[in-house]
């Protein structure tokens, strides 16, 4: 059992976890993710650790709900336990000392982001951060980026905070001498950008974050095209190189149980009848 | 024990099953085990030959005349005592052990009509004794070492209850988050209840085990640093890699390998979703490549998960499956067909990305390869289409790398197995291991056998050890 010490919420269905987990606290490295379940019949649920206090002996998390299990996890309370978790997995963030490191982060994914950010600013990097949500509404972790980054851009989709969309990343990429560029977010967003940078030249990493079962090379669920070769993110990753990734199949796959998450998501709305 | 010998019995007794169009439908046991009376039938049969073939075919070496005796007796208190001695986890081996290739390959009465049942004796015996409430042997006083073991698998659960028996402290470390291994993740709710792999664990935590789960070693300590607290570490973590064709359309949706569709099934009981949260996919028409007993499983799920069509689809032809022959007559009962000496070749897709068809071609047997069985040769020319809308790859397993890959100093094959001596000792001093991750995919009984060896080479190194 995990006790959830702290519980947030950022912006409406996003919500901050601090879990007691002393020696997974002692382990993590930016980049690495844990896999959680609530309970007996709870699904595995791979989620980035946005922070450790190794004194404290807790990790934190952000979850967006946007399914079943993601819903069940921010209906928790300060205080209440999780049956399992995990950690850590994946191979830690590759940080070192680069030179300029843009770092953009879309939706939930601006918080593990962050504890990369952190990172390479302490390793004495310049560090330029763009965030980006939907909306102003859902932008998180804005204060928290501020800190560490030397300049930070901030974009929406629909335009009501910031740049609208990432189109001002052109000239962006044409004004300022980039070494290396971080992405974290949405696959469209990675895309974009890692499309952005090619002609470029500036080795881009993406975070992958494909369908999960085990989170341990034992399914092949997570399985990724990078290089015209299969990888299993889980333990290959989840950081690769945007200019190799096939993010077509990438996205098929991750909609492969859109039909049973839409079933699983009602059930739990109807309060757990047979449907 | 004077009794007149019955005149020989050449025909095993039968084991109730399911019925076959049933349990299509259901995850419910398929072999339901003998009663009391054919349980001492079936042990009635045994010739009581001197040599005792049986025991040397047995990987732990169960005294199986004694086992018999005592059933005839209907000492079923003793008779699994005795067993225990041997083997930690009797409900499972009599199960799962592919008895017709040892204790039953050479009982000599095999030699005039069937041999004895000896896993199904073996099922009875502990099936008995779990109705009943365990019993706990004493322990032996503790010797103050602290062993640590990677892996709850069989492999693992054995060495640890062998460590624990001679009074040392075991502590296992899992990743998954329920002890097992295979055992609990890939062999389905059908062949092998889950609370009988809970009910197995828990005696042996019963022993004085402690077995922490959600622990991954490589990750949240490397086996270097179990070395500063512990004594000795064994290293079971067993053979889940599962391996790809290499072929076009391998990534589309709809192709799972074996091990994700059974960790869904089983591990994340898929089969009650939405009730359990983790969901399946299975279409109309599976095809399953392989021919072990990890493709008849993912066939005999997907036939239960509501495919119309099941196909297994294996390179070679049925005498070179290396699977246990009841679980072949189960799934073909059950309506799965299988396919000989045909390959696929590539997958083709739909615009979504999902698999629609899969191109196969035709094999003929060739010369035996190194695993002694003849190489399958593609005949070429022979290529033909099929519609598949579900793929599943059952075709094996290689070593989970995670520790090799973080272990300074370990000794590794260029099959990623780790190279042990012949009681499991590694290159790393103190370090020991076993199972599937020395041998490459084996069996449980295989698994167990190298558990008990190491253990045993443990407590020597601990107690000369000043
Ligand atoms: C390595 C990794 C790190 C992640 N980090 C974060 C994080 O820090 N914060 C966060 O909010 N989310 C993160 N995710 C995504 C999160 O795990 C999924 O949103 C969650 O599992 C969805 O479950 P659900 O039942 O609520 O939604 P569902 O209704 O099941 O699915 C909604 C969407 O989530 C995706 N998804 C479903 N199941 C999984 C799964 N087992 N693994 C991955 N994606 C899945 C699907 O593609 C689907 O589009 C991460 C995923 C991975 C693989
Ligand atoms: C579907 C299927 C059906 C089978 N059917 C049969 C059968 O009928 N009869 C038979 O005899 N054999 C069968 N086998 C083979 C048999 O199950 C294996 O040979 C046996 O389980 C091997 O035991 P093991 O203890 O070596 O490894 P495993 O059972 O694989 O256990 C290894 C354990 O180690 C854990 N682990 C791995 N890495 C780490 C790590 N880094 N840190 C912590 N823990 C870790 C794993 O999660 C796992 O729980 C089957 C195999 C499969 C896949
Ligand atoms: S999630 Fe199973 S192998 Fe990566």
């Amino acid at each position: 059992m995990y006790k959830i010490v702290t519980r947030r919420e950022l912006v409406p269905h996003i919500n901050l976890f601090e879990f007691s987990a002393k020696e997974i606290a002692a382990k993590t490295k930016p980049g690495q993710f844990v896999i959680l379940r609530i309970d007996e019949d709870g699904e595995r649920i791979p989620l980035t650790v946005a922070s450790v206090d190794v004194g404290k002996g807790t990790i934190t998390v952000v979850c967006h709900e946007v399914g079943k299990s993601t819903k069940q996890l921010g209906n928790l309370k300060q205080g209440d336990c999780i049956l399992d978790l995990l950690g850590p997995l994946g191979k830690p963030a590759e940080i070192g000392k680069l030179g300029t490191v843009l770092c953009v982060g879309g939706g939930v994914m601006v918080a593990p982001l962050h504890f990369q950010v952190r990172a390479f600013h302490e390793a004495g990097n310049k560090v330029i951060g763009i965030i980006g949500a939907k909306s102003e509404s859902q932008l998180i972790f804005e204060d928290e980026m501020r800190e560490v980054c030397d300049d930070l851009y901030v974009a929406t989709d629909d335009g009501t905070r910031g740049y609208k969309g990432l189109d001002f990343l052109k000239e962006l990429l044409k004004e300022r001498k980039i070494d290396r560029v971080v992405v974290m977010g949405p696959v469209v967003t990675m895309k974009t950008v890692s499309e952005l940078t090619r002609p470029h030249g500036i080795p881009t990493i993406v975070n992958l974050i494909p369908i999960m079962v085990d989170g341990m090379g034992m399914c092949g669920a997570c399985r990724v095209t990078v290089g015209g070769k299969t990888m299993f993110a889980c333990v290959d990753g989840p950081d690769f190189d945007g200019h190799q990734v096939d993010f077509e199949e990438l996205m098929a796959r991750m909609k492969m149980f859109t039909p049973q998450e839409k079933l699983a998501f009602v059930f739990q709305e109807e309060g757990g009848r047979r449907l | 024990m004077s009794k007149p010998k019955p005149k020989i019995k050449k025909e095993a007794v039968v084991m109730p099953k399911q019925d076959p169009k049933e349990r299509g439908g259901n995850f419910d046991e398929v072999a339901l085990g003998y009663t009391e009376e054919q349980v001492v039938a079936e042990a009635e049969r045994c010739l009581e030959c001197v040599k005792a073939p049986c025991v040397e075919g047995c990987p732990v070496e169960v005294d199986i005349p004694a086992l018999i005796q005592l059933i005839r007796e209907r000492k079923f208190d003793e008779a699994i005592r005795k067993v225990k001695e041997k083997n930690s986890l009797p409900a499972i081996c009599g199960r799962v052990c592919p008895q017709e290739t040892q204790c039953q390959a050479s009982c000599t009465m095999g030699k005039v009509g069937d041999p004895i049942s000896v896993g199904r004796l073996e099922r009875f015996v502990a099936d008995w004794e779990r109705k009943r409430g365990y019993e706990v042997p004493q322990q032996s006083a503790s010797t103050g070492k602290r062993v640590a073991i990677v892996g709850a698998g069989p492999a693992g659960l054995t060495a640890a209850a062998d460590l624990a028996k001679l009074g040392h402290e075991a502590v296992i470390f899992e990743a998954l988050h329920k002890p097992g291994g295979v055992l609990i993740y890939g062999i389905p709710e059908f062949r092998l209840p889950k609370k009988i792999v809970e009910a197995e664990a828990e005696y042996i935590e019963k022993l004085g085990v402690t077995i922490k789960v959600n622990a991954m070693i490589g990750k949240l300590y490397t086996i270097n640093e179990l070395l500063e607290q512990f004594d000795a570490v064994f290293i079971g973590s067993g053979a889940g890699l599962p391996r790809f064709m290499r072929i076009p359309g391998e990534n589309l949706c709809g192709v799972y390998s074996a091990n994700e569709f059974l960790i869904r099934v089983n591990l994340m009981k898929a089969y009650d979703f939405p009730r359990a949260a983790t969901p399946v996919f299975v279409g109309e028409k599976v095809a399953v490549i392989g021919g072990g007993n990890t493709a008849m499983d993912s066939a005999r799920c997907a036939l239960r998960l509501g495919a119309k069509e099941v196909k297994i689809v294996y390179r070679r032809s049925r005498q070179e499956m290396p699977v246990r022959a009841e679980e072949v007559e189960n799934a073909e009962e059950e309506g799965i067909a299988l396919e000989f000496l045909t390959n696929p070749t590539k997958f083709i897709g739909n615009d979504r990305g999902w698999v629609k068809a899969m191109e196969c071609i035709k094999m003929r047997l060739g010369e035996p390869d190194a695993s002694g069985r003849r190489r399958p040769i593609p005949i070429e020319g022979s290529e033909f289409t099929r519609d598949v809308d579900t793929v599943i790859m059952a075709i094996g397993r290689t070593p989970n790398p995670i520790i090799q890959q973080t272990t300074k100093g370990l000794e590794v094959t260029k099959w990623g197995t780790i190279v042990v001596d012949e009681n499991g000792k590694t290159s790393i001093e103190g370090v020991y291991a076993g199972g599937d991750i020395v041998t490459g995919q084996a069996t449980v009984i295989s698994a167990m056998g190298a558990g008990k060896k190491a253990a045993k080479a443990i407590h020597q190194h601990l107690t000369k050890k000043k």
